[in-house]
């Protein structure tokens, strides 16, 4: 068996049949188990106080919004190579899952930085190359919409997604690049003195599944509609020239 | 059962707040945009049969 099988639609709407179900039933219990957990369960901070609970949302989102790009980088590379259509229709199904994960990052890091830094917002290089980032998403997206052969438009999306992964890249090692700037290193590590409290730690992890299984969950879903509406697209087609 | 949030409870209930808004929002529309395209695709696929006897 080979991994290509899955670049069929017919073998792909099969197999995300089977798997839905069980995703959407992981997910909705790892969410819950993580955020409940880190939410009610975990005291504060001796540093932070309670905003060290935003931990639950802002890392395993912020991580998520990256390996969203890295995930589209890979099946837009499959497409330019391969032509395979699904792969292309995953990369455009995944780009709204990535972005909303990119907002939850700013938005939580926007309202955890104001009582740490003292700013919502800082021109650091984490930050900014994060706020790139996102209008890349708006960008991808927008690209997709405009363009009415699809393509055309997989081809074009998949450039961007390209250029686009310098920023994602550099989203995740600004901090290490630029020595400088208020965001903070990882909050993972294998380094126990830099890694986060094991008290903290569980139900973070808990909530980082929680975040992948919900991402592979909308992906699979939203490539599943997207698989159909390229059906009924040709249908329609079809139809007009009859 | 309701954690003492402190001076924080604006910036971290309104995190959360946030955040199940936005994951919410995404999951409604991804089985709405499901729910049109699966309905559109069986007329068109009921009438095309027909149409073919």
């Amino acid at each position: 068996m080979s991994i290509w099988e899955y670049a069929n639609p017919k073998k792909f709407m099969q197999t995300s049949a089977w798997a839905l179900p069980w995703a959407i039933g992981l997910t909705v219990l790892c969410l819950c188990v993580g955020l409940i957990w880190g939410f009610f369960f975990t005291p504060d901070d001796y540093r932070q106080g309670s905003t060290v609970k935003i931990i639950y949302l802002h890392v395993p989102a912020a991580m998520m919004a990256i390996n969203a790009w890295t995930m589209m980088l890979v099946t837009s590379l499959i497409w330019i190579v391969r032509r395979h259509h699904v792969s292309a229709l995953a990369a455009k199904a995944a780009a709204p899952v990535g972005l909303t994960f990119t907002l939850i990052a700013l938005v939580t890091g926007a309202l955890w930085g104001q009582p740490m830094w003292g700013t919502w917002w800082a021109w650091d290089p984490r930050l900014t190359s994060f706020l790139i980032l996102t209008l890349f998403y708006f960008g991808y997206i927008a690209l997709w919409a405009a363009i009415e052969d699809p393509d055309t438009a997989a081809d074009l999306t998949a450039i961007l997604c390209l250029v686009g992964s310098a920023f994602a890249l550099l989203s995740r090692y600004a901090v290490n690049f630029w020595n400088q700037g208020l965001h903070q290193g990882a909050s993972l590590s294998l380094d126990k003195e830099e890694n986060v409290s094991d008290v903290f730690w569980i139900p973070l992890v808990i909530s980082i599944v929680g975040f992948v299984l919900l991402f592979v969950t909308l992906v699979l879903m939203r490539t599943r509609t997207e698989i159909r509406a390229r059906r009924l697209s040709a249908l329609l087609a079809r139809e007009r020239v009859a | 059962m309701m954690p003492d949030l402190g001076r924080y409870a604006f910036v971290v209930l309104g995190s959360y707040g946030a955040s199940v808004t936005l994951i919410v929002g995404l999951v409604v529309l991804s089985f709405w945009q499901r729910a049109r395209v699966k309905r559109a695709l069986a007329e068109v696929e009921a009438r095309q049969g027909k149409a073919n006897g």
